[in-house]
């Protein structure tokens, strides 16, 4: 146990936690406590945002406008978004990166400990920032997330607030990514090869190269608001010979891969747990990790998708279109690789893989819906309808949502030590599966009959949709209690102990440590043994 | 905490680690910083992208009139060429076109005139920004001379009736029968300001 | 999940009553309509083309997930297949997928030609977009310019009831039956029916998306740029749409009404509007009127 020495002089040679709570976690270096840490602001902003969803989804609950301003219900739909992409969603997946890239590759911690305490406790500043601009005079942002000008620079000085807040966000996990990367490039056990990692631990290799080469862009594009707001630059505005339409094309730059940031890791964690489920190994390992770097490659030539009708020339539509169809193939080929890892398996049904499966319909249905907005002359019909919404939500909640929650039941029992309590786990899983259509898919045919997004209120016409659209939300989040529950259930009151190996069909290196994960874990390099890795066959 | 991969070098892996890693860390923020600027050089980028991959003329400066001077009229086709004149509602002036609609024939120089008149009891700046419509055929609209080019200074309650000279590239994509041309012009709040400094020195000269 | 798979079928049922073209949203309607021009007409055919190839490639994933989950399960004594790989599947899901994408690509693209192509039209109008109100302008009608130039903005009785806690009933505000809410203005763009209308589009401040879904398409209204779209309707009838772009606190009170009329009737209103552009542009006090004087 030489290595416990690297983390902190406090510790001894021994699996002891350092003393004081305060201490463990405000200066803690261990990427497992990070993780936590990581995991429960991401629950906690995955809930403030949520209560943002449900005040916006009140107010739609029927036509007419019964509790919210319009300028409120604006910065509602701007904040909700921001705090569920940066503050829910992002975090999940560095959380869980934090806790079990290591594990996976036998790494004692994350290569840069220190620089990881720093890119968490960022966060709460950020979001405090952001958040407190909702009290400001004046008022928060509400141009969107997207922050599309001329709009987003009307708002009163809150703008500078919001933009250093992406800013904060932007370094944190710009950290976050060059920590996982250094981690993955440099710190696996003898015997690791590149191409025997674990899946999640490579789509998140490539998220976060993905998140160094945009997350800055993002920071550029936001930058150059502020200095068209506040110092007289014109970078985005007319009247000084600027172009609005830049800022989108700069925006989308950065936008397009983030939608891939929020949504390789949970492919990643889909093609853990389907296997283990299934007890076969997965299908087509290779194809999966050229699928990802193809998916990621694609990102960064498709961004104009989202700005079809802002009247780009006809050749710029027809190569944006093409481009973005090609996505639908290596999309398709994990698809059909989850599938066909299912097909002659001897599969059980646990938490985790109902999760893993409604992620693989529900995304894909997500992915069907995007595969039509790709189609120009059809998009300029779908564009800013809630068509649109039913689409991201899709891709965003019973996707990446779907299989960060999959991921908390499948590696929850190696975090705490304890068992959940897994009927309360289907009952929360066949609540959120049922409820998150219900809110959902409506949706798609208020867009079809003509409701934009982003608006208060509506025509009567449009009153049933969303009336039922609304009942599903209340009771999705409501359902979202029940997750809390368990997860606290399980890590504080279960008297179920977690064997080593959890699951019986798990395998990788993360189930060789013991249940729940000693502080340091393998201080010295494990042994690899290449049939338990998680995807068997490593040739293929 | 000492350091953020620990100190004892007597361990292979953690010197490794420590050298390593560090490396790593410098490439990324490297490319962190590269990324940075990136979303800076986007500027110039898209102004190239648009002008010589999508052919969208961006800039408002004259044509080069030699280039002008090189095009054959052609007879056979008529361009109709509509004149949309639009003020920013900051800019309490009133702008329009002496002309809608002209046909003309591509290569041959065309002069229209628009008017602007200052309606607000003091002297402002004004900037239009020139638009083509279909974007596509903005690289083929040469105009030699226009006020979008220079600020434009009217006093209170002064009209001006301005220029513009144009040609149509003969090269005009066959499908294009109609062109717009826009101007919509905003104030300039910083030339407008300058103007009241200058004229406020001056009348300080005038005092001594 | 088997609401997932029902939902399609929902869509399908919709669809089968949906058949009579609307220019009004419909209550329940779960479907895009084929709205009142032709082009709009084919942007409905795509969409569905490319409905149906989703449902399609669904049923067979899906299904065989399905079976999967049916079969291979460890409760009916399913022992795990140690295999994880197999060109010939790869190859296959590779290949029939790019043969399908071609396919849509095709006439895709043949309507975004059909769309773009704005030359030959026969009127043109432009669009301005203002917070949070729509001006409209007559440039041109066969060579001439009719000089009409008004704004178009939620009309009263909407507004009245939008407001927060009004009390009154959005159901209330009908036109033939039907609700009209947040759906109206006071003065519609009037357009004649069978004549092939250019449309340029830019706006004042913020960017603002001029949409009527009957027409088939939506454009960006971009402060300082000017971008343009066309339609013909043949059909005379109230077409009604929104504001689609985010544009600040009254975003969704913002509505676009199309009035077409025969044609002859369309010209008797042109005469009938002639002097009203300079009583017009008061309604939006720091705009002056950019009527045509030619
Ligand atoms: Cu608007």
């Amino acid at each position: 146990m030489a290595h416990a020495a690297v983390h902190d002089t406090h510790h001894d040679a021994h699996d002891h936690k350092p003393e004081g709570f305060l201490h463990r976690w405000l200066f803690t270096t261990n990427h497992k406590d990070i993780g936590t840490l990581y995991l429960v602001f991401a629950l906690t902003m995955f809930f403030v945002g949520g209560s943002m969803a449900m005040i916006i989804r009140a107010e739609l609950f029927q036509p007419g406008l019964q509790l919210v301003q319009p300028e409120f219900f604006n910065e509602m739909t701007t904040i909700h978004a921001l705090v569920m992409i940066f503050g829910a969603v992002m975090p999940a997946f560095v959380g869980l990166g934090n806790w079990m890239i290591p594990l996976q590759i036998g790494a004692p911690d994350m290569a840069l400990p220190r620089m990881n305490n720093w890119s968490f406790w960022i966060l709460p500043f950020a979001f405090t920032l952001l958040l407190s601009t909702l009290f400001m005079p004046g008022a928060g942002p509400q141009g969107g997330w997207t922050l599309y000008p001329p709009l987003s620079l009307q708002g009163g000085n809150s703008v500078a607030f919001v933009i250093f807040a992406i800013h904060m966000m932007g370094i944190s996990s710009i950290m976050g990514a060059i920590n996982i990367i250094a981690t993955i490039l440099n710190m696996r056990a003898p015997g690791m090869d590149l191409l025997k990692m674990p899946i999640f631990t490579w789509t998140w290799l490539i998220t976060a190269f993905l998140l160094i080469a945009v997350m800055p862009v993002l920071a550029g594009a936001v930058t150059m608001l502020l200095t068209d707001k506040f110092f007289g630059t014109s970078f985005f505005n007319a009247a000084g010979g600027g172009d609005p339409v830049m800022f989108q094309h700069i925006f989308w730059f950065f936008g397009h891969p983030e939608v891939y940031i929020m949504i390789l890791p949970a492919f990643g964690i889909v093609s853990e747990i389907i296997p283990t489920f299934a007890r076969k190994p997965l299908f087509g390992y290779q194809a999966m990790i050229y699928a990802v770097a193809s998916i990621a490659f694609l990102s960064f030539i498709v961004w104009a998708h989202h700005m079809f009708t802002v009247g780009m020339p006809l050749g710029g539509e027809l190569y944006f279109m093409y481009a973005t169809m090609l996505i639908a193939i290596p999309t398709g080929v994990k698809v059909f690789n989850w599938v066909t890892t299912m097909w002659e398996g001897s599969m059980t049904f646990e938490t985790p893989m109902l999760f893993a499966i409604a992620f693989v319909i529900l995304f894909t249905i997500g992915g069907f819906s995007g595969l039509m907005l790709a189609i120009v002359p059809a998009d300029f019909q779908y564009h800013d309808t809630y068509f649109v919404v039913a689409h991201f939500h899709y891709v965003l909640v019973t996707g990446a949502i779907f299989a960060i929650m999959a991921s908390v039941y499948y590696w929850l029992p190696k975090w705490c030590g304890n068992m959940y309590s897994e009927r309360w786990g289907k009952i929360h899983f066949w609540m959120s599966v049922i409820s998150v259509n219900v809110l959902f898919f409506p949706q798609h045919f208020l867009g079809l009959a003509g409701m934009p997004r982003r608006i208060p209120d509506y025509n009567v016409a449009f009153a049933d949709f969303n009336m039922i659209s609304s009942i599903g939300g209340f009771w999705f989040g409501a359902s979202q209690l029940l997750f809390v529950g368990v997860i606290v259930h399980a890590v504080f009151f279960s008297k179920n102990r977690a064997t080593t190996r959890v699951w019986e069909g798990a395998r990788g290196l993360e189930w060789t440590v013991p249940s729940p994960a000693p502080h340091h874990t393998f201080s010295e390099p494990p042994v690899i043994d290449d049939s338990m890795l998680a995807h068997g066959d490593v040739t293929h | 905490m000492k350091s953020d991969s620990g100190q004892h070098e007597s361990t292979p892996r953690a010197a490794r680690v420590k050298h390593d890693a560090r490396g790593i860390a410098k490439t990324a923020l490297f490319v962190v910083g590269a990324s940075f600027l990136f979303g800076f050089a986007m500027v110039p980028i898209y102004r190239i992208a648009c002008e010589h991959v999508l052919g969208i003329k961006l800039s408002g400066e004259a044509a080069d009139a030699a280039t002008v001077a090189m095009m054959k009229v052609d007879e056979s086709r008529t361009i109709a060429v509509e004149f949309v004149a639009s003020v920013n509602s900051k800019l309490p002036w009133a702008f329009s076109a002496e002309k809608a609609r002209i046909e003309v024939h591509p290569g041959a120089l065309t002069e229209v005139w628009f008017d602007a008149t200052n309606e607000s009891g003091a002297a402002i700046v004004g900037n239009a920004v020139p638009s083509v419509a279909p974007s596509e055929a903005s690289p083929y609209f040469n105009k030699t001379e226009c006020f979008c080019f220079t600020e434009q200074t009217l006093e209170a309650g002064e009209s001006r009736r301005m220029p513009v000279r144009f040609v149509v590239d003969p090269q005009l994509p066959a499908g294009v029968k109609t062109l717009t041309l826009s101007y919509t012009f905003y104030a300039n709040e910083l030339a407008t300001g300058r103007l009241g400094l200058v004229s406020g020195s001056a009348n300080g000269v005038a005092k001594n | 999940m088997r609401r997932a798979l029902a939902a399609p079928a929902l869509i399908i049922l919709g669809m089968l009553a949906s058949t009579a073209a609307s220019a009004n949203p419909q209550p329940w309607q779960l479907n895009m309509t084929r709205g009142a021009t032709e082009t709009s007409a084919q942007v409905h055919d795509i969409h569905m083309i490319m409905f149906w190839i989703c449902v399609v490639i669904g049923v067979v994933v899906f299904g065989v997930m399905f079976v999967a989950m049916f079969r291979f399960r460890k409760s009916r004594g399913a022992v795990a297949a140690t295999w994880s790989h197999s060109t010939k599947l790869e190859a296959a899901w590779t290949i029939i997928p790019i043969l399908i994408l071609i396919g849509s690509a095709w006439p895709a693209t043949a309507l975004l030609l059909r769309m773009a192509d704005t030359s030959d039209s026969e009127m043109t109008i432009k669009v301005t977009g203002y917070q949070w109100k729509w001006r409209y302008e007559y440039v041109d009608y066969f060579g001439k310019q009719p000089g009409i130039n008004f704004v178009s903005s939620l009309e009263t009785q909407s507004n009245r009831t939008r407001q927060l806690d009004s009390g009154l009933d959005p159901a209330a505000i009908k036109v033939d039956g039907v609700s009209t809410y947040l759906l109206d203005v006071d003065k519609p763009l009037v357009l004649p029916a069978g004549v092939k209308v250019r449309f340029v589009v830019t706006a004042d401040d913020v960017i603002h998306a001029w949409w009527v879904p009957s027409l088939g398409w939506k454009q960006d209204a971009i402060p300082g740029i000017i971008n343009s779209a066309w339609t013909q309707v043949d059909q005379p009838g109230v077409y009604r749409g929104q504001c689609a772009e985010l544009c600040g606190r009254d975003h969704g009170f913002m509505p676009i009404v199309v009035k077409v009329l025969p044609k002859a009737e369309f010209e008797q209103w042109m005469t009938d509007q002639a002097p009203a552009p300079a009583v017009e542009a008061t309604a939006i006090t720091l705009a002056p009127t950019t009527a045509p004087q030619g």
